[in-house]
């Protein structure tokens, strides 16, 4: 069983059984987080690039450990501190750093399809950490494998996705992931901020919050991401917060034993009350545990060379 | 076209038994009984066979001594070459090994190259008093200077023959053969 892809750009597309052994890998390799010594040798001599375009504290820190925990060579690239800055391209930028040997470049890109195009324009494997409003696999990935170390299985849970769904990366790498191990998915928000058509990745679609967290297992709160808002899709975040707001009082419709998600950063009384966000149902720090585990498990796979097997 | 195999069994389960027990006293009297010693095996088969010799030298001395499984392909010297990535399996290794005199288990030395990606694993869970190794066969063709401290059979082979351990935990029987090429 292998990976058919020397890239991870997107979870829309992947098998089931690549899923699993990405997950699988990581249950492995989480093991190692808890050791004396939390390295192994693995990826030594394997130069790795960070390239983010865009600000982030988690994925770019999570990466990195984890790159960090495989022996890689790390280079951090951030565009607020580079040539970008003068002017220079992306793809000048990247092939500059290919003539640098590089074998692995991890990209976040305000730009959909971004990574898509760094593999047409260099030999290295490239990791999507977020492109545009596509995807953000592994935070898809991650995602599912806290909700399957919980529940010891994905198959006919009910996941509840709620927020601004048409500009969340993280949605559609959700959907993506849960439905391909067989989930009942749903998104919920604001019509303004459902993309058309939804229905057609395979989930239902709830503009009434109390209908969509009916009988769920997981919810998983999206943050409103202020940056992205072009216009005025919301008439104000405290309307929002009223209607969309994941409150106590909200999830007594919820089953017994459910999960509350959030990919960070948390507007704290906005999309989530902290008393929700730091509840005992809160599963939003393992998720950033588990992130290190399964960007180890997606880099070990795509490291591989071109000689013999075996 | 492929040539002509030719398949010879050199130990039964009856074999692989009796050296299991004999590698099992060499160990308690090297090691001057087994209070402080601790043993690992290599998976898949070095696994189940430390388990077997932990038992019996719980036999032998009345004491029961730990056991760790590792896998050690996160420490292949050859990951990078390889097309398709091997499938990581758990490390099990839940005892302190610092000051343990730690005996290494697998079924077969060979190049030596997983013996020192084991070495060094065992080095990173902490530093113990000494290591050791034992193996259900050695046959010959180190790449590395490593040898072996308890060996059940050695087995002279050519380089391109293969020997095919088998463990009743996973094979059904407990044999060792040789297939020459």
């Amino acid at each position: 069983m292998k990976l058919r892809s020397r890239h991870l750009l997107a979870l829309e597309g992947m098998s089931k059984d690549e899923i699993t052994l990405i997950l699988d890998t990581a249950e492995t390799l989480k093991e190692i987080l808890a050791r004396p010594i939390r390295i192994v040798p693995t990826l030594r001599g394997v130069g790795v690039v960070n390239l983010f375009y865009e600000a982030s504290t988690r994925t770019r820190i999570s990466f990195e450990l984890a790159e960090k925990r495989l022996s890689a060579e790390v280079v951090n690239f951030s565009a607020s501190t580079s040539s970008v800055k003068k002017g220079e391209t992306l793809k000048d930028t990247v092939r500059n750093i290919e003539a640098m040997k590089i074998d692995m470049v991890v990209v976040r890109h305000q730009a959909s399809g971004v990574p898509y195009f760094l593999t047409q324009c260099m030999k290295a494997s490239i990791i999507n950490a977020g492109d545009g409003a596509h995807e953000h696999p592994t935070q898809g990935l991650l995602d599912v494998f806290t909700v399957r170390e919980k529940y010891k299985r994905i198959k006919g849970l009910k996941v509840v996705i709620v927020g601004d769904i048409k500009h969340s990366r993280v949605a559609r790498s959700d959907i993506w992931g849960f439905t391909a191990l067989g989930a009942d998915v749903s998104v919920c928000g604001p019509t303004t901020m459902l993309p058309l058509e939804i229905e057609k990745m395979g989930v239902k679609a709830y503009s009434d919050l109390d209908q969509a967290l009916e009988g769920a297992d997981v919810v998983n709160v999206l943050r409103i991401q202020l940056e992205r808002q072009r216009g005025s899709l919301l008439p104000s975040l405290r309307e929002y917060s009223n209607k969309f707001g994941i409150t106590r009082d909200r999830l007594n419709r919820l089953n017994q034993n459910f999960t509350i998600m959030h990919p960070g950063p948390i507007n704290r009384g906005v999309e989530i009350t902290p008393e929700v966000a730091d509840g005992p149902h809160s599963v939003i720090l393992d998720q950033v545990t588990n992130g290190v585990a399964v960007r180890m498990a997606v880099l070990y796979l795509l490291s591989g060379g071109e000689g013999k097997v075996e | 076209m492929p040539k002509k195999q030719k398949i010879v069994l050199v130990m039964d389960a009856k074999a692989v038994e009796r050296a299991l027990i004999r590698v099992a006293h060499e160990m308690v009297e090297k090691n001057k009984g087994a209070e402080n010693l601790a043993v690992i095996g290599i998976k898949t088969r070095g696994a189940y066979l430390a388990e077997r010799i932990a038992k019996l030298i719980e036999q032998i001395e009345k004491v029961k001594i730990p056991v760790g499984l590792m896998d050690i392909t996160l420490y292949r010297d050859d990951i990078q070459t390889k097309l398709e990535q091997p499938v990581v399996q758990k490390t099990e290794v839940l005892f302190d090994v610092v000051d343990k005199v730690i005996v290494l288990v697998d079924d077969v030395l060979f190049t030596g190259r997983t013996i020192r990606a084991a070495l060094d694993q065992i080095i990173d869970f902490g530093r113990p008093k000494n290591i050791q190794l034992a193996v259900l066969v050695d046959r010959g063709h180190r790449e590395l200077p490593i040898r072996a401290d308890y060996v059940g059979k050695n087995i002279p082979t050519a380089k391109d023959d293969r020997v095919n351990v088998k463990i009743t935990e996973v094979d059904k029987e407990d044999s060792v053969s040789i297939i020459k090429q």
